[in-house]
């Protein structure tokens, strides 16, 4: 082990995901040098060529393109009264590592949140009566409008090849699409993918119910696409090895398929894979940074010199090196003082499977975002929530991600292995259907992050420890979307229902996946009293910082995240650009 | 002490001296050197993976003999920095090196041969003053007798070499000019393009004659034939160059980098007049047919239904189909077109196996940065499932070429 120091470089940036790699391309296109720091492998498409991704096993199971609990682990509790313990294997949620981060082995729907969604505490101000809602609730809105952030949620979707149904065409209602979504300024790039027969069934019915149902807003592309840096997105072809696998056929939109083989043409641009970097080094004044350490594969310690560092890691990776370097001050629940850590949000999801004797759905045949769903349960509009006391909603869906057979859904009362499972998944393979939910999260007084203080990482700097469990208002919201979903399960007709929903008594279960939509812990907003970023993702404490991704959501929105991380991060970089460099300095004044 | 350092105060003023008489090319035409070292692609042989550019080293096989490229930086004792600009000419137009030694043809002086002096003044200035010099001493080739004898370069050249120079056909237009000019001169495509005779000599050296650029073999692999392009309109022709794809193919095997380091960096209007000139010269005769074709619908048809396979259907449905498609369209620009494919439908198949056999994947462009790759299939299928899929994709659509044996697929494997 020694200690050595790079070059200096105008930029680096820390993990080389989504928002890595956006920062890359519009920041080296501006002609920066920059540099990008990855903490697991290259994952070059040799690795993924066909058919090496068709294996349930590899991925989906033993996790191949996912970082190790060993690499990424935190810990864990409910409640500031418990002592957190380790991640010893995922559960409920699997963060990525490696060149491509999670946007490697996302699903790919590409959904942006509604015009309410970005300004939830308006709305909530608005239509519920002071006091009717928890107490602790700390949601807030994001801090920039629609109009401002829309051409950025544009031009992601045209890097990503986004395919699906225009449903709001500059303020004008097009048949087929999201009625409930904010005004587009274009339309989608691309038509949508082919239905299941799963997805015709529930478009159907919720139509006849008075939902309004439309595609799956999908990053698994529908056609060949040349996205605005001219890198190139194959047809998909309906292989099902999405959600946890990189993509054997070109057709999901990835840094790898939109970005990198363009931003590494250019000679500004450099990349170190595993390299991993343990703290961002501030000058004596703590105003600015003046570049990050990181420990090599060969572990040597090796010091990068930068004028700008963006932290673009994982949402828990972020605000754990924010921490660790002495970014803010680290959020107290008791004191509500300090910035970093609050506002920690997750989101759950449920689902009702339906068995049909006598219908054949070949899930086998499919991609991960395929399927429809509808938004009329989202907040602002539905009026059922604010009577009944919550606020939330969800997207409820008819998805089919894959047909992969481990882990196939078979009627209650089927045995869970041996040779009724056998006959089990001979009956039952292909003749069931999802109608599922995924809802929003609300962000608490209690719900945070900090630094725990018994367990250690391998380079001996202290695991990031989460503090989150389910609210009452999460799960009525849960109860009444059950009621919603079984409604439109028993008009299809089913032969037999089985369903998974939380009780009123539920408690966060870690070890089932859910998704990893962590989101929050530096979160952008107006003022430096409760946020860690302003709406360009700068940090308030250190104005060459900036931290793009979910952490900078003040609660979770019903909808996926990645096109508002695409879309927020896109919004930075143009600041940079057009402001930063000019003048480098906070941004914004207060 | 003191007559020394005057001499050598005297020396330094000399130099000076010296540099500032033979000022330094004009950089415009150092540019214009540069680009058409990329027409003329030179990079390609002489460089060698991990040595600086253009200082040579690369091992050419020629079939009898290894030939190592030349450095061509402007080091004076390993380079071409002591060249005058016309024994430069001379080493690019006649193949004979400053020594008076003949170079081999793995040079393409006999497409050289055309290139105008202006254009040789301007790659003089690129290799003289747009390079860096290194001193890398390239191996010395080895070639087997008779072939070893040097001087024996001096009979090929006066049977085989046309030295002419670029001369323009009777009725072409200004463009199609420049594109012959492009093509017949620096691009030297005739080298793999126009088929080969007993001594390795081009069979035709200008588009008059109907072998020039009319395809053919070389090393065994099936060279299309550039003559009139009749699959292709002009506009795919510059995709094609400018990104190793178009609406229906993707470059594969040595056009791979030559499409890199060569076509992808030539401006657009040369491009349009390469295109003007290949889409102007008479198509070379349709060979008939090896088969009756099975049909464009009738294959789809097949494979849709999926009942009743041959196993060349089935190998192709569990291989294949995933981005070919069954109508063997693939999609523009990403997965090459089957149905009608030059390279499937080559009476010579081995290009087809190879690529079956090994992948291949799109040269990074400015145009097209995106590296797309083909899975090779040799470790998946055996050498008999390759000659029945080869097979299948031959008669399959509207393909029409002889069937494909296990043994010439062995062959490829090696």
């Amino acid at each position: 082990m020694s200690n050595i120091t790079n070059d200096e470089v105008d930029v680096v940036i820390v993990g080389l995901g989504w928002a890595g790699s956006i920062m890359a391309i519009e920041l080296a296109q501006a002609g920066l040098k920059v540099r990008a720091l990855e903490r697991g492998p290259d994952r070059p498409p040799e690795d993924f060529a066909y058919p090496k991704p068709a294996d349930q096993y590899a991925y989906a199971i033993k996790n191949k393109v996912f970082a190790t609990p060993r690499d990424a682990a935190l810990t864990v509790r409910y409640n500031d009264s418990e002592t957190a313990l380790p991640t010893r294997k995922w559960g409920a949620f699997a963060p990525g590592t490696g060149v491509g981060g999670s946007g490697l082995h996302w699903t790919g729907v590409l959904i942006r949140p509604t015009t309410t969604d970005i300004k939830l505490k308006t709305y909530a101000d608005h239509a519920y009566k002071r006091g009717s809602l928890d107490p602790d609730l700390r949601i807030k809105d994001f801090p920039f409008t629609w109009d401002e952030i829309e051409p950025f949620f544009d031009k992601f979707d045209k890097i990503c090849g986004l395919s699906g149904n225009t449903g709001n065409l500059k303020g004008i209602i097009q048949p087929g699409g999201d009625p409930f979504e904010g005004p587009r300024s274009s339309p989608y790039p691309l038509p949508a993918l082919h239905d299941t027969y799963n997805s015709s069934l529930f478009a159907e019915t919720a139509k006849k119910m008075g939902y309004h149902p439309f595609p799956n807003p999908s990053a698994n592309v529908s056609q060949a696409w040349t996205n605005p840096y001219g890198a190139q997105l194959a047809p998909c072809n309906y292989c099902g090895y999405c959600s946890k696998y990189p993509c054997l056929n070109y057709s999901k939109a990835s840094p790898q398929t939109a970005i990198l083989d363009v931003v590494k043409r250019m000679p500004n641009f450099s990349m170190r894979v595993n390299a991993n970097v343990i703290r961002v080094d501030l000058h004596a004044d703590k105003k600015t940074a003046r570049g990050v350490t990181y420990i090599d594969e060969n572990k040597n310690e090796v010091f990068q010199p930068a004028k700008i560092v963006i932290l673009s890691s994982f949402q828990f990776a972020n605000v754990r090196l924010m921490m660790l370097s002495g970014i803010g001050q680290i959020y107290n629940p008791l004191t509500e003082t300090g910035t970093i850590g609050r506002n920690y949000a997750f989101l759950s999801n449920g689902d009702a499977t339906l068995f049909f004797k006598d219908k054949h759905f070949n899930p086998f045949a499919t991609a991960g975002a395929t399927g429809e769903m509808f938004n009329d349960i989202s907040p602002g509009n539905f009026e059922d929530g604010i009577k009944l006391g919550f606020i939330g909603g969800a997207k409820i869906h008819s998805s089919q991600a894959t047909g992969a057979p481990i882990g196939t859904a078979l009627p209650k009362g089927t045995p869970g292995w041996g040779k009724g499972w056998k006959e089990g998944m001979v009956d039952w393979y292909g003749r069931s259907m999802k109608i599922g939910i995924t809802t929003t999260c609300m962000s608490y007084r209690g719900h945070h992050l900090d630094l725990d203080p018994n367990y250690k990482d391998p380079w001996g700097q202290p695991l990031l420890r989460m503090t989150f469990d389910w609210r009452q208002n999460e799960l009525k919201l849960q109860r009444y979307l059950r009621d919603i979903v079984l409604g439109i399960a028993k008009e299809l007709g089913p032969d037999s229902i089985s369903e998974n929903f939380l009780s009123l008594d539920s408690h966060w279960d870690i070890t089932k996946y859910v998704s990893t939509h962590n989101v929050g812990g530096a979160i952008m907003g107006d003022s430096p009293r409760d946020s860690a970023l302003n709406r360009y993702l700068q940090s308030w404490d250190v104005h060459n910082v900036f931290v793009p991704g979910g952490n900078a959501f003040p609660q979770n929105f019903q909808a996926n995240p990645t096109a508002t991380i695409g879309a927020i991060t896109l919004f930075a970089a143009e600041a940079i650009k057009n402001q930063y460099l000019k003048n480098p300095g906070p941004l914004v004044q207060v | 002490m003191m007559n020394k350092l005057t001499q050598f105060l005297t020396t330094a003023m000399l130099a000076l001296a010296g540099a500032a008489v033979h000022a330094a090319p004009d950089q415009a035409l150092i540019q214009r050197g540069e680009y058409l070292a990329r027409a003329g692609d030179c990079i390609a042989c002489h460089s060698a993976p991990g040595k600086p550019a253009f200082a040579g080293g690369l091992a050419i096989d020629s079939g009898h003999g290894i030939i190592y490229s030349t450095n061509i930086t402007p080091d004076k004792q390993h380079g071409i920095g002591a060249y005058t600009e016309k024994q430069f000419a001379d080493a690019v137009r006649k193949g004979v090196k400053a020594d008076g030694t003949h170079l081999y043809p793995a040079m393409p002086y006999t497409s050289y041969a055309k290139v105008s002096d202006a254009d040789i003044k301007a790659l003089y200035a690129f290799f003289q003053s747009g390079v860096k010099a290194s001193a890398f001493d390239a191996p010395a080739s080895k070639m087997r007798f008779p072939f070893n004898l040097r001087f024996g370069m001096g009979f090929w050249n006066y049977f085989f070499a046309d030295a002419k120079p670029f001369a323009a056909q009777a009725g072409w237009s200004d463009k199609v000019k420049q594109g012959a000019y492009l093509v017949e001169g620096l691009g030297h495509c005739s080298s793999c393009h126009t088929p080969r005779g007993f001594a390795m000599n081009e069979k035709a050296s200008n588009s008059g004659q109907p072998a020039f650029l009319a395809g053919g073999e070389l090393n065994d692999w099936p060279v299309p034939s550039l003559r009139g392009m009749p699959r292709w309109s002009e506009a795919q022709i510059v995709d094609y160059l400018q990104t190793g794809r178009n609406h229906g193919s993707a470059v594969a095997g040595e056009m791979t980098a030559v499409v890199e380091h060569s076509t992808s960096h030539l401006r657009e209007d040369d491009l349009q007049s390469i295109a003007a000139y290949l889409k102007a010269l008479p198509p070379a005769p349709a060979r008939s047919p090896a088969v009756k074709p099975q049909g464009s619908q009738e294959t789809a048809r097949k494979l849709t239904a999926a009942v009743n396979l041959t196993l060349g259907e089935r190998l192709y449905l569990d291989n294949c189909v995933a981005c070919h498609f069954v109508n063997g369209k693939g999609a523009s620009r990403v997965f090459p077109e089957l149905d009608g494919a030059t390279v499937i439908n080559a009476d010579n198949p081995t290009a087809l196996i190879s690529v079956m056999l090994h992948g291949a994947r799109t040269p990074s462009t400015d145009k097209a940065p995106s590296i797309l790759v083909m899975p090779g299939f040799a470790r998946r299928l055996s050498d008999a499932e390759v000659a029945t899929l080869a097979t299948f994709l031959r008669q399959g659509w509207s393909n029409s070429a002889a069937s494909v044996s296990e043994r010439e697929v062995a062959k490829v494997r090696k």
